[in-house]
């Protein structure tokens, strides 16, 4: 159990005091409906890309990075940092300007804009639906994660009550604090508390980071104790660079260019430029942060596996003291700091095809953190991985409400009602989506791991979503018909492809298979991807063949919402070192130099 | 938006470097910093993040005057009243 003191309370006290004093302090100025769920369209390019790369950086992704690292090595920030980087360009500098200048509220709204309002309820609809899907999954995790760092141990200890209410304590005390800001602070409120989150996390890893690695002997001695395993799934990983890079195509451009969790910050900028520069801005750290994220993850598996020891020692008045230490056998058992992977319902560890025990990578950051940081530091360090757990829903939140009280609410239901109707609807909204998200958080209990949970969601609301806002925005040619038929088909394709398939060894149900098993793949990732590129490629063909098949949009309809008929923005008084493209082309740059020296 | 997130954030790190560094000279030397080679981090660590927040709560308290001064010359009233006090 963690020695979790005052001075490590403190810090957790002092910023769940201040993400709540934020939001009580922007709440004068949520004054109109654009003020609460567009931050009023008056944010500084700065704080919206920070905002943007905090939203990306939430709890499992923290964990999974150091996951990652423990598992995959330096060269997992291939794909964290380097592969993200070129849609984050893309979407700065080709998206955000058709986004932002169409004066869209959100993804669905630009949608209803480029093609029809069917188009948009229908892309609303499967975006609830995920949201509060992945937001179940992340208060399940964090729910998980304080249980497994004993947080709340202590008090429950004390106050004499069941520890089996741990979990639920956490999920209604976390969900309460986010609900919290968001009601009082609007979008502005996430994303200043993303910020937060960002400098948080910066914070508390990079001391571990650097404690760390002084402990094992620094660089050199790091790349020495890793282990020949951990090596060796390094090459096996670089042979699956096709399959990796195919992988962040799809889902990770999805991610980056139709994902409103994210794209929501950068459409809060105060101009169009702020608007562009915030997802360049966003990858600068992103080059550099999955480093931070990933050492912590390469130092918990190159540390020594602890045993279980007896120590003998002679007094002074010549007595014979024996000290035992046990070890859990899952610690014993495992590499490093990285415990063994046991059944919850049995506790026996789980074993691979050639008899070695499982790993459970997961528990590598956090079992680092506990590890090295000192009472002080340690509370700093829990607080910087709870807020990216709070900043991640949050973020779910407020992507909800607008999405649902805009392009559902609004146009179905009160189309003429006031901006104060609907900040209200929209506060009652986030009140429904927190009880929604806590009943997803028992459902996502079913799920072993919760970044395929996230990669499943992803591959059935955003795969397909690429594919259209794709042609919506360079084939002027993509109908409102076309690009609803192709929705229904991608969707319903990814559906029908997990109805079908099933992971090896996964029971039918939440992980596929629930209409019938035809194929058996080796693992939830595959399954996944395959789903990914089943939906993109099912909307793109059908959302072609229809367009095709019906009447065209007229161009000076298209104004604004197709690249090839938009204007391109005005350079002209601003300096060529000023311009997206001069720092778009820096990134690419400093990526290309990373990738070096990652390779 | 009319609040610089640098003040309140400023603010938070300030008061967590004053924690750190307090509760660091407090434990100068004792075991808990075995596994940091002996060194006092949470003092280190704590003037580094004292520093940053009075940096930051520094370049916030400029920004919200700027933003103060922006909101008053929006409003024709009180930019006169502003003008006529200078």
């Amino acid at each position: 159990m963690p020695n979790l003191t005052h001075v490590d309370w403190l810090i957790i006290l002092l910023y769940c005091g201040f993400v709540l004093g934020i939001g009580y302090a922007l709440r004068p100025y949520m004054k109109t409906s654009k003020d609460f769920f567009q931050a009023g369209r008056a944010l500084p390019a700065w704080l919206c890309g920070l905002a943007f790369i905090g939203v990306s950086l939430g709890g499992p992704e923290v964990i999974g990075m150091g996951a990652a690292g423990a598992q995959f090595g330096l060269h997992s920030a291939r794909f964290f940092a380097i592969g993200a980087v070129p849609a984050m360009i893309f979407a700065g500098l080709f998206m955000m300007p058709l986004y932002y200048g169409s004066k869209a509220r959100t993804v669905p709204d630009f949608l209803r804009l480029r093609f029809d309002g069917k188009t948009r309820t229908l892309n609303a609809c499967t975006f609830l639906a995920m949201t509060v899907f992945s937001a179940g999954i992340r208060l399940y995790a964090m729910a998980r994660l304080i249980q497994a760092l004993h947080i709340f141990d202590r008090l429950f200890l004390s106050a004499g009550w069941p520890r089996e209410g741990i979990f639920t304590f956490s999920i209604l005390l976390s969900a309460a604090i986010v609900m919290a800001y968001v009601l009082l602070g609007g979008l502005a409120g996430a994303m200043y508390n993303q910020v937060l989150q960002f400098f948080l996390l910066i914070a508390g890893f990079l001391p571990l980071v650097l404690i760390g690695l002084s402990n094992i002997g620094g660089w050199s001695g790091l790349m020495a104790s890793l282990p020949l395993s951990g090596i060796g799934a390094v090459h096996a990983g670089s042979s699956n660079l096709g399959f990796g890079l195919c992988l962040g195509l799809v889902l990770g451009a999805g991610y980056w260019c139709t994902d409103f969790r994210v794209l929501q910050t950068a459409m809060a900028a105060n101009n169009i430029e702020s608007a562009r520069r915030a997802p360049l801005i966003a990858a600068v750290p992103r080059l550099f942060l999955p480093f931070l994220l990933i050492l912590p993850g390469m130092i918990a598996i190159g540390l020594p596996t602890p045993h279980s020891t007896t120590t003998v020692t002679t007094t002074a008045a010549g007595a014979i003291v024996h000290e035992t230490t046990i070890v859990p056998p899952q610690d014993a058992q495992g590499n490093g700091l990285v415990p063994a992977q046991a059944d919850p319902r049995t506790g026996k560890l789980l074993l691979n095809a050639a008899g070695q025990p499982l790993l459970d990578y997961g528990m590598a950051t956090p079992n680092l953190i506990l590890h090295f940081l000192p009472t002080g530091l340690l509370g700093l360090g829990i607080t910087a991985l709870l807020a990216c757990f709070m900043s991640g829903i949050a973020a779910g939140v407020t992507a909800f409400i607008a999405v649902f009280t805009g392009d559902l609410y609004k146009p179905w239901i009160r189309p003429d009602a006031s901006g104060q109707h609907f900040i209200a609807v929209g506060r009652w909204a986030a009140v429904g989506f927190i009880l929604l998200t806590i009943a997803a958080a028992y459902a996502a209990s079913g799920f072993s791991n919760i970044l395929d949970a996230l990669l499943l969601a992803f591959s059935i609301v955003n795969a397909p979503l690429f594919a259209t806002v794709l042609l919506g925005m360079f084939w002027k040619r993509a109908t409102g018909h076309g690009a609803f038929a192709g929705l229904l088909a991608g969707t319903a394709a990814a559906l029908l492809h997990h109805g079908l398939t099933l992971p090896q060894a996964a029971q039918p149900g939440l992980h596929g298979g629930w209409i019938a098993v035809l194929h058996l793949y080796p693992n939830a990732l595959a399954q996944n991807f395959w789903t990914a590129i089943l939906a993109f490629s099912a909307n793109l063909v059908v959302a072609i063949l229809v367009s095709l098949c019906t009447s065209a949009t007229p161009d000076v309809d298209l104004v604004g919402l197709v690249h090839s008929l938009t204007s391109r923005p005005v350079r002209a008084g601003i300096a060529w070192w000023k311009r997206s493209e001069t720092l778009a082309a820096a990134i690419l740059l400093i990526a290309v130099a990373l990738t070096l020296f990652v390779y | 938006m009319n609040l610089d997130l640098r003040m309140p954030m400023g603010l938070m790190f300030t008061f967590t470097g004053a924690l750190l560094t307090a509760f660091g000279l407090a434990s100068r030397g004792t075991a808990i910093y075995a596994l940091c080679q002996g060194i006092d981090v949470n003092l280190c660590w704590g003037l580094v993040l004292l520093v940053f927040g009075l940096v930051m709560m520094v370049v916030g308290s400029k920004g919200q005057k700027k933003i103060e001064m922006g909101r008053q010359m929006a409003n024709p009233s009180k930019a006169r009243q502003l003008r006529q006090g200078r």
